[in-house]
Formats: C-alpha cells, structure tokens, sequence
C-alpha cells in the first residue's frame, strides 16, 4: 500500500515563493502526472516528495507517515531523473545492483531481482556494459530497470522522456504505460509534454507559477477545463480563443466580437446570463469547427478567410481569420481550398467554451 | 563545406595542396623554434653537461678528468647518501598522503553552497601562493627553540613543561618539514580535487542517497572513484615537486641535525656547491634522476589503465 | 538535500573549515605581527611569565627601517619584479606558440614533440643547478638577471603549453576556418581570431607563471652572487642572518613585504589563477 498526501506544500529559494499551497491525494496504485510549462514548480514538488529539497511549509505524507525530516534514503522510494544519472564507472549490472548492495540485500536476491528486472526492459544483453557504451533509449531503460528493483512503494519520475528522439519517445511512452499496468506501483510522473500527461496519467495535475490550475482525469480537463490556462495548454493543436463582450438581445445571450455574432445555446446561456455586459473570452477547439452546412443554425456560423492550409495527410488545418482573431479549424483531407479563400465556419455548441476576461476562469 | 570553399579559395595554383602542407610544417617549425631552442640550451644541454661532470673528477676552478662511475661508487657506499635517499622517499610518502588526505577533506567542505566560498577559496591558496622561502622563515620563527610560539602556546595550555626541540632533535626535525610541506601542498591539492569534485553531477549524488546510501557510502562509491582520474596527476605532481625540493629544507635545517633531514636536492647542494666537490654534488643531483624516472613511468601507467577502465 | 539538525552542520562542515582555515593562515598573521613588534617583546622565550606573543601594544616601524636601511632590499624587490616579469612574457610568447602548434596543426613527430616537452618538467631544477651553474659561468650570464631570465622558462615554457594546449583545443576549428575561407593566411587567423579568444587562458598561464617565478630558489641562489643583484628570497636568506644570528623582527618584516606584491597581483587573477591551476590537472 502506498499513499501519498501533500498537504499545504510551499517552498521559497530565498524570497522566490516557487511552490505555493499545493494540495493532492494519491491513492495506492495510482499514476498522477504532473504538468506544466517550465519554472511552474512542477519538479520542485516532486523533488521534495524525494527528500532532494527541504519543505518551507506543509506536509508530504507516505502511508500516513510524515516524511518532511526523513531523508531520501529511508522513503522507500525510487526515482528516474531526466538526464538518468546512471553511476559512469559501474557496469549497468552494478548500477543496478547498487541500491540493494546499500541495502545489505543477499547477492541471490540482488542477482533474481537483476535479472527479472532486465527480462521485463529487455536489457539482458547488456548488464555488463558501461553506460558510456549504451545509446540514450538504452541508458533510459537502465534507470528504469534500477528502480525496478528496489521494488519500492513510489516511484519518482523526473522528466525521463525529454532528452530522447521524438519517435523514442512516443515509443517509451507506450512501454512505461504498460510497466505501470503490470507492477502496479504508485506514481508520480513530472513532464512539460501535455501529450504524455495525457496518455500516461490517470489523473492530471496541471501546474503555473507554483499554483495547482487543475486536478482531474485527462479528459475531465480535456472537456470541462476549469480555466483558460489549463484550456489552452491540454489538446494539440491548441484551443482557439476570441476575446468577446457578452450581451442579451431578445432575451438570448449572444458573444459578439468583430466579425462574429454568436447566439450561445441552453445550458451556457444560463450560466452566462448574469454576467451580461462583460468581456470574455470564447473557446473552440480546433476539431470542434467545421464548414457550415444548411443544418447548422445560422446564431451558431460565421464568415472566415483562410490564410495557411497546413496538409498533415490525417487531416487539414485551416488558419483563418475572423476579424482581427485567428481560428483554426480541423477538417477532411480530402478538403479543397486555398488561401485567401472566404469560408462559413460553424461550430458544436455543446463544444463551446467560456472564460470571463479578467478573471480567466471558466463560466 | 567548410574544407572544399577552402580548397577553392587556395586552389587557384596546381600545387596548392603541397603549399598548404608545406605551410603548415614550416608554421609549426616556427612556432615552436623559440621553446626548441630555450629547452635545448638550458635544459637538454645541461643535462648532458651534468652526466659528464658526474663521470669526472671536477672541483671549483679544477675541471678534472674523466674517472667513469668511481663518483658513483662513492656514493654508494656513503653512508650519509643512504640516509638522504631514505629521507626523501619518507618525506616524500607521508607528506603525499597527508597532503591528499587533508586536501580531499578540504575540497569536500568547500563543495557546498554558502556565503563568502569565493573569498575563502582565495585566501586558502595563499600558501601555495606565497614564496616558499618566506613563508617557511615565518614557521622556523615559529619552531625556534627559544622563541617558539608553539612551544609558548603549549606551555601556557600546560601541556608541556619542557622545550620540544623542534629542529634540533633528528626525528623532530624530519616531523616539522612534513608539516611544513603538508601545509604548503595541502591548498593545491584541495583547490584541483575541488574543481574535479565539481564536474561530478550532483544528480548522481541524489541518485545515490535515494538508492540508499548514507555520506560515507556515497563518497567511497560515488565520488572516490569518478575523482580517480584527477587525484592521479594531482599525486604525480605534488610527488615530483616533493622528492626534488630544496627551498624548504635549506631555509629549516639546512640538511642535519645530523643528515636528519637531507635530501637529494640539499645533499647535492652541500656537496657541490657547499664544500665544491662539483663532480660528486652532479652525481647526487643525477642520483634522483631513475627514482623520478620510474615513479613517473608507474604513475603514468596507472592512470592510463584508470582512463580506459 | 537534507542534511539534518544544525549541530550537525556545524560540527561536520563549519567547525572543520573554519580550523583550516585558521592553520592555513596562522603563518602570515606570524609574519605581520612580528614584523611590528619591537625587539624587546619578540625576544621573550617562550616558558617566561610576560610572554604574550600573538599581540602587541607598542607597535613598531623599526624592523622595517632596518630592512631598508642595512639591506638592499628595495634593489631586491626590483630585481625579482624584472625577472618575473621577463620570465612571464618569454614563457608567455614561447608557450603560446608552442601551444598553438601542438594543439592545432598537423606534423610529424607532433606526439612526440608534445612528450619531450612534457618530460622536461620532469627534470627538476635541483637535478641540473651544478652543470648549469657551470654554463651560465661560461656564457658570462654569471651574476646577472638574465641568467634566471634564460633558465626560469625552463621549468615555465612547458606549464605554459600544456596550459595553453588545452584553451586552444577547446575553441572549435570552424572559427578559424571562417577566417580563412574570409582571406586571412593561417598566420593571420592565429594572430587575430585564434590568440584573442585564448586570452584568459594566457592571462591564467601568465599569473602562475609569474608567482612561480617569484617562488623560484635554487637557481637565484646559485647563479647570483652580489647582495644588489639578489632576488628577494636569496637576499632575505643571506643578508639577515649573520652566521648564527638570525635578526627576526627585519627578517619577517622581508618576508612580509616580499610576499605583498605577489599577493596583491594574485588577488586581481584569482579566477585565472585557479582555472589555470585545474586546468593543468584534467588536462
């Protein structure tokens, strides 16, 4: 069983205040990921869920143990770093072995432990090489395989992904998902990447300036994000935003900006109605608009000219603009058109997302 | 690219390729004419010069003749020789290994985090820094039989009742230059084993405390070995220097009390320039030549064998 | 990473460090202390009841006097500044070049070049001061500044390459060969991109070379003989002590003072110094 509360977390270096009040409960088994852009105190957490930084105030708790004095080496917990930190003069056998060797482990145990280990990463053949000999996916798996071993109550991921090739990681992403599926250890995972948030979390923290934005399943904040930023950071390609004005006419909620008159439907209406007269900020992902077809209600389209045609073979981005704004939509690839072409967009309405202006939470 | 452009930009005579061979080997010729020739003169003559002397029969104002290896012989069998050998190789031994020992204790404190490390490291080389002779004149103030301050400060802790003759007894004396040396050498081991402290990740020492290993563990694992490397050519150094010094016992002792404290360096300036006797002092001299040869030649392998582990 | 309760960072990290620190620099507190003492307190031994040596109530410009006035100790002072001087700049122009040459360009016997000179650090200075003396005799350098201005890049020039090797190898090739394919001579593009861009590596080789050769001893003792042309090291140790006297008060305000110049000059190249220093070592 392996619980982990952090409660109230905060860290100051000096005067710079770069974790602020985080709170989470993970349960026993659970993958939460951590993410965000760089500097939002996403790693600074982690490392102090390790031991690696002291708490400034708060508290992390491993099966309702208080841990904020005990240092790394009495957490039972193993950690994977970006840049793997594999022990350059040992061999990927000793770099294995050596949490257990400092845990006074049999050398049977040491040696079953190794071997299984490498049998799950596929690195047998490699246990007697040095980690100057190995390529960057085989080092990653070595640190893999030396937390592994320890077998212990969580796991600690410090963007482990970041310094592969693009088709490695996506690769890797597939296998660790798979390693969680079968050992079952609790962990949490840090990254900057949303796509590997997305596939790999259970659930999903997504952090800014050392605030918690969002806690929630990937699409809990993929459908329902709680504000603009977590909005526009989950989804590729990115949410288009339009900063609008609310307004009421004959008893409807319409958006207006220039270029786009947009009546809202039912249930949006109603949480919008009583910010009447303010500005906000429309939401629409891009694979939420389409061309406008004869059933698309007319409150619901606008007028659009296309400046980029971006051709990925699966689909078509068109880069528009609509007033001073730019939408992008996602369409067929079988889709004919140009720049500089006029086109009438629609939209889903139960797509639609709004955030008040000031604020930037969601209505 | 870069190479072809070049090609084109000099290919405009048949023989450019020669030319530019050519060029080459006459700049390097050039360049480094001027060491050649200081190194030559001063260093590869001489030491032609010095193996001659030693073969000869020299004195001040008398060159002598050749007699062959009888200078050698001489020395073999002097018994005050046998003493300085022994001298230098243990002088040479402790004040390594104290050096190294004290020298990595202060790199680790100093490789940390904390206000004023910049000053402190400056100051700390100041031994290093400052002309052996003088500051070893400030400690033989120190060690003075009359006049010591260390002997003072004993006596006022009342923990000695009578003088420690620091320098005038034979196995004092031999202690008191270790310690000089210890704390002239010790900044310049601390300050290079620092700077080999530092190209250590410190990821590795997180690695480390996570997979459970407490300071002592993960310096002997850890840091000891990936330090390896630099701790060797510090060490070859330092014992270079150390076996060949002269400056420091010269000023303390001048060699006694009673050849207690002579070593290869002191010996030979007694000898030859002391009492004149060139072609034995040049046989000394030339006397620490294979030691150094084959301390060197060892060390030298023994790194290589560390680098390609 | 936590490291524990504050005792326990004061008594593993602070205490140690602040005792080396102290030990390492007792000494120079020795040395000025002595220096402004007057010869009354100084000669007090050590088991006496008054004796009190680490302050002092009357300070005293005496010794410092005496140093002046009986020794020729602004001569020595100035000696030893131009022979450190000129030693650096020799040892400074050949090491640069040989330096460049090794690192840089391509001929035969480079290897082996780059080993002898290497070895010739071996060869200390106590091993060959006898024939040298005898040399230095010969070419009537005897007794003169440019006898240590020759022999000092001896043990300087090979420092200075290794030093220099190491800068030159770490600047990428393209910045040269884009001053070639710009029109300039390999010459050219060695004087004017390649040595401005090696500059702290010659300002580092320049301030050790300069405190070694104030460190230098045996061969300024051996080579000079007149009390105006010592160097200060060889004049502090001869011209103060007479036979078994030794005058402490003068001779510690000359070492005192001997070290200042060095320590001043050291002071603006800290930095230099120390990555000159490390540098030697990895490379």
């Amino acid at each position: 069983m392996a619980e982990v509360s952090i409660r109230k977390l905060n860290k100051m270096f000096d005067v710079t205040h770069v974790v602020k009040d985080v709170d989470l409960e993970i349960r026993d088994k659970e993958f939460v990921v951590l993410v965000g852009p760089s500097g939002c105190g996403k790693t600074t957490t982690l490392r102090m869920v390790a031991g690696l930084e002291a708490i400034t105030s708060g508290q992390i708790l491993i099966d309702d143990a208080v841990v904020n004095e005990v240092p790394p080496m009495d957490r039972d917990i193993a950690m994977v770093f970006q840049n793997y930190a594999l022990y350059p003069h040992m061999s990927v056998a000793g770099n294995m072995a050596f949490g257990l060797k400092m845990r006074k482990f049999a050398k049977p145990e040491i040696e079953s432990r190794i071997k299984r280990a490498a049998g799950i990463l596929g690195i047998e053949n490699l246990l007697e090489r040095k980690p100057r000999q190995l390529s960057g996916g085989q080092r990653q798996r070595v640190a893999l395989g030396r937390a592994i071993v320890r077998d212990p109550k969580v796991f600690l991921f410090d963007e482990p992904l970041s310094n592969l090739d693009a088709k490695l990681r996506v690769q890797m992403r597939v296998e660790l998902k798979k390693l969680h599926e079968r050992l079952g250890t609790t962990a949490i995972y840090v990254t900057h990447d949303q796509v590997e948030a997305m596939t790999l979390g259970d659930r999903v923290v997504v952090m800014k300036d050392g605030w918690v934005q969002q806690v929630g399943e990937p699409l809990e904040l993929y459908n329902t994000p709680a504000n603009r930023f977590v909005a526009g950071f989950i989804g590729s390609p990115a949410m288009n935003f339009i900063e609008a004005t609310l307004g009421e006419s004959n008893g409807a909620v319409v958006a207006e900006a220039p270029g786009l008159r947009l009546t809202l439907p039912g249930a949006l209406a109603a949480r919008a109605r009583a910010k009447a007269g303010r500005a906000i900020t429309l939401g629409i992902r891009p694979e939420d608009v389409h061309i406008a077809t004869d059933s698309d209600a007319p409150d619901l389209c606008f007028d659009a000219t296309v400046e980029v045609v971006e051709q990925l073979g699966s689909e078509i981005l068109l880069d528009t603009r609509v007033g001073p704004a730019t939408v992008v939509a996602s369409v067929e690839p079988t889709m004919r058109t140009r720049s500089n072409d006029r086109l009438r967009l629609s939209l889903k309405p139960e797509r639609l997302h709004l955030f008040d202006a000031e604020t930037e939470a969601a209505i | 690219m870069a190479v072809t452009a070049l090609a084109a930009a000099e290919g405009k005579r048949p023989s450019a390729r020669l030319r530019r061979l050519e060029d080459e080997r006459w700049l390097a010729f050039a360049l480094l004419t001027p060491t050649a020739v200081l190194l030559g003169l001063f260093i590869a003559y001489p030491f032609v010069e010095g193996v001659l002397l030693s073969l000869s029969s020299a004195r001040v104002g008398d060159p002598g003749h050749f007699v062959g290896l009888k200078n050698f012989h001489k020395i073999w069998n002097d018994s005050i020789f046998h003493t300085t050998v022994w001298n230098t190789f243990w002088y040479t031994g402790v004040t390594t290994v104290f050096k190294l020992a004290l020298g990595l204790w202060l790199a680790l404190l100093l490789n940390r985090h904390f206000r004023g490390k910049a000053i402190i490291r400056a100051f700390i080389l100041l031994p290093f820094i400052i002309p052996t002779v003088l500051s070893t004149f400030a400690w033989k103030w120190m060690f003075d039989p009359t006049f010591s301050v260390i002997n003072g400060t004993l006596f006022q802790l009342g923990l000695i009742t009578t003088r420690i003759n620091w320098l005038g007894d034979p196995d004092l004396a031999m202690t008191s230059i270790i310690i000089i040396n210890i704390w002239r050498g010790v900044p310049f081991f601390a300050i290079t084993l620092l700077a080999g402290l530092q190209t250590i990740s410190p990821e590795l020492h997180e690695a480390a405390a996570i997979d459970g290993a407490r300071p002592w563990a993960r310096f002997w694992h850890v840091t000891w070995p990936l330090l390896m490397p630099v701790t060797l050519v510090v060490v070859l150094f330092s014992v270079i220097q150390t076996f060949a010094d002269f400056q420091l016992v010269y000023v303390m002792t001048g060699g006694g009390p009673a050849n207690a404290t002579h070593l290869f360096a002191t010996y030979a300036y007694q000898l030859g320039i002391g009492t004149g006797l060139l072609a034995e002092g040049a046989a000394i001299s030339l006397a620490m030549f294979p030691f150094l040869f084959i301390i060197v030649v060892v060390q030298l392998l023994y790194i290589r064998r560390v680098e390609t582990r | 990473m936590i490291e524990g309760a504050l005792w326990r960072r004061w008594f593993f990290y602070n205490i140690p460090l602040i005792l080396f620190v102290f030990v390492l620099l007792f000494p120079f507190y020795w040395m000025i202390i002595t220096t402004f003492r007057p010869d009354g307190e100084l000669y007090r031994p050590w088991n006496a009841v008054n004796y009190m040596p680490f302050w002092t109530n009357n300070p005293t410009l005496e010794h410092i006097f005496y140093l002046f006035e009986e020794t020729n100790f602004m001569r020595w002072m100035f000696n030893t500044m131009f022979i450190a001087l000129a030693s650096t700049v020799i040892s400074l122009f050949c090491g640069v070049l040989a330096g460049y040459a090794l690192a840089r360009l391509n001929f035969p016997y480079a290897g082996g070049l780059g080993t002898a000179i290497f070895i010739t650090y071996l060869v200390p200075q106590t091993l060959l001061f006898i024939p040298l003396a005898e040399i230095i005799r010969n070419f009537q350098l005897g007794d003169t500044p440019w006898a240590l201005i020759l022999t000092y890049p001896t043990f300087l020039i090979p420092f200075c390459t290794w030093l220099m090797m190491g800068y030159f190898k770490a600047i990428p090739k393209e910045l040269e060969e884009c001053a070639r394919i710009d029109g300039a001579s390999r010459w050219k593009a060695m004087v004017y991109i390649v040595i401005p861009v090696a500059v702290p590596g010659i300002l580092s080789s320049g301030i050790i070379a300069f405190t070694l050769s104030w460190n230098e001893f045996i061969y300024a003792l051996v080579f000079l003989s007149s009390p105006d042309q010592k160097t200060v090291p060889v004049g502090v140790t001869s011209e103060l002590i007479r036979g078994d006297v030794f005058f402490w008060g003068p001779l510690m305000a000359g070492a005192l003072l001997g070290s200042i110049p060095v320590a001043i000059v050291y002071s603006f190249f800290v930095e230099h110094y120390v990555s000159g220093l490390t540098g030697s070592v990895k490379g």
